[in-house]
């Protein structure tokens, strides 16, 4: 593993209505992991993400990035898809090379190899609503993709999807990150989910967003249907699962 | 199957009343001073059809001018008061203030300072300018928090954002403001051609209703009357077609129920 890739340093973020999220955060980033943040509902971990996309400033500490080029290049999945409803898929995909000024002829051989990464290729004339909820979020990581970032940010993207087609999305995020060799910065509220998508969970707590515990995974392990059942991945979840108790628990 | 019932069952019950006012009107032997059957209205609308149907047009093209004036006038103060909310603070009560005084009290007036024409212009545009401001700037405030975010994570220029995400986003309450400035309008012209009808001016329909109720010739205030219904339908229906055709596959106002 390399080095950070960013680091927040005593990070604190207390909103206007006077709720501390977070206080004297300290988390890296490492080039290259898949990195989730776990937690229960409302103990910081979203405005972690927006702090790294820069949507939000902290009240206190900084975000570092290693090359600040990075910090321009970032592919963000929002929880909703967040699709332009009156674009067709293409549009939506096509719409981050837009916003840096580049022609539609231009963009299109990258635009497209995006929606093919996502196996949407044959649907690039289709409207979101045209869509059915596991195909809005692939177009919403076509979109991520597309203009090839260093860092991935996932905000529970799966979170509102059926179960299998979770399953099926994980499986091809994982094929999507051995492909592009991106970091990605994973949010999520599901313990099996962090398990088999991440090189290192981070269990947050809900009282000011404490880091309660790190879980390494080995990053050389097959992410395929036998990890999901084998005993490393229940050792994964119980400790994760333990964690997560903890967690919640110091908040109540 | 459906659409044919949805037209059906609305005309036949026209239909049903129509032929019932007919009957009423032979049975109890009403004179037309009183009340005309349906078929002496569409007799007299026949027969003074130059007139009346010169009238229409007079009344359809104010109409449709103060509207085009109200639309362009509408999204362009829209798009500037979205610009700031100084603005927005100083020059919506202006808007408002006229928004809330009844447009036949203002009507009087503007013939005092202007020609009739004017006038009647000037009245349907007031009345169709607010909805289409009110409506276009509140589509352009209301857009989606995470689009918002999106746009600002990949460092759109405001121009970028007003034309790829606000000026879409606001289409549908735009579209919605247009429909009810476009009734709004007409009804503007209509009573200003009252007011006017009423020092004996104007050419538009509801000149000649006031004309012929002075005159005691109600079958064609009726006739009169009817055409005005026509032109407020025929302006009804094309905007919302308009609004279907824009909107068709994207927004939920567009979608066809059950689908």
């Amino acid at each position: 593993m390399s080095g950070a890739l960013l680091s927040l340093h005593a990070i604190a973020k207390t909103f206007p209505n006077g709720v501390t999220a977070l206080a004297g955060l300290d988390l890296d980033v490492r080039e290259g992991e898949t990195l989730t943040l776990l937690g229960p509902s409302g103990c910081g971990k979203s405005t972690v993400l927006r702090l790294i996309a820069g949507l939000a400033k902290p009240s206190a500490g900084a975000v570092v990035w290693a090359d600040p080029r990075a910090r321009k290049n970032l592919g963000v999945v929002f929880q909703d898809a967040t699709l332009l409803p009156w674009a067709s898929v293409f549009d939506n995909a096509y719409l981050p090379l837009r916003l840096k000024g580049e022609s539609r002829a231009g963009a299109t051989p990258r635009v497209m190899e995006a929606l093919a990464r996502v196996g949407l290729a044959d649907f690039a004339a289709a409207l979101p609503r045209e869509l059915s909820g596991g195909m809005k979020m692939r177009c919403a990581i076509a979109r991520a993709l597309v203009t090839r970032p260093a860092l991935i940010l996932m905000d529970e993207p799966f979170a509102a999807l059926d179960e299998v087609t979770r399953f099926k999305l994980n499986d091809d995020l994982v094929a999507l990150k051995n492909d592009l060799g991106a970091t990605i910065v994973f949010v999520t509220h599901s313990i099996f989910e962090s398990a088999f998508l991440s090189t290192r969970i981070v269990v947050m707590s809900r009282q000011h967003g404490r880091i309660v515990e790190e879980i390494e995974i080995d990053p050389s392990l097959a992410r395929d249907s036998d990890f999901r059942m084998s005993e490393g991945f229940s050792e994964i979840c119980r400790r994760a699962s333990r964690a997560l108790r903890q967690a919640t628990g110091e908040a109540a | 199957m459906t659409k044919l019932r949805d037209i059906a069952i609305p005309l036949a019950v026209f239909a049903a009343a129509l032929g019932f006012w007919e009957w009423v009107v032979a049975w109890k032997a009403i004179p037309p001073y009183v009340l005309p059957a349906p078929s002496a209205i569409l007799a007299k609308l026949v027969e003074d059809r130059a007139l009346l149907f010169s009238s229409l047009i007079a009344t359809l093209g104010v109409t449709l001018k103060a509207l085009l004036i109200a639309t362009v006038c509408g999204v362009a103060l829209a798009l500037l008061l979205a610009q700031s909310k100084w603005l927005e603070r100083a020059l919506l009560p202006f808007a408002i203030i006229l928004q809330v005084t009844p447009i036949i009290a203002i009507a009087p007036l503007l013939l005092v300072y202007m020609q009739p024409e004017n006038a009647v212009l000037v009245c349907a545009f007031l009345v169709a300018f607010f909805p289409i401001l009110s409506n276009t700037a509140l589509g352009l405030a209301s857009v989606d928090h995470a689009l918002r975010d999106l746009f600002d994570l990949y460092h759109a220029s405001a121009w970028q954002k007003l034309i790829y995400l606000r000026l879409p986003a606001a289409l549908p309450q735009f579209l919605t403001g247009l429909r009810i400035g476009g009734g709004l309008s007409l009804i503007g012209a209509i009573v200003a051609e009252l007011a006017a009808g009423a020092s004996g001016q104007g050419t538009g329909l509801a000149y000649r209703i006031v004309e012929a109720g002075f005159r005691l010739d109600i079958p064609r205030m009726f006739a009169a009357l009817a055409l005005i219904s026509a032109a407020g339908l025929a302006i009804y229906g094309a905007l919302a077609a308009l609004s279907h055709v824009l909107l068709r596959g994207w927004h939920e106002s567009a979608r066809e129920r059950g689908e």
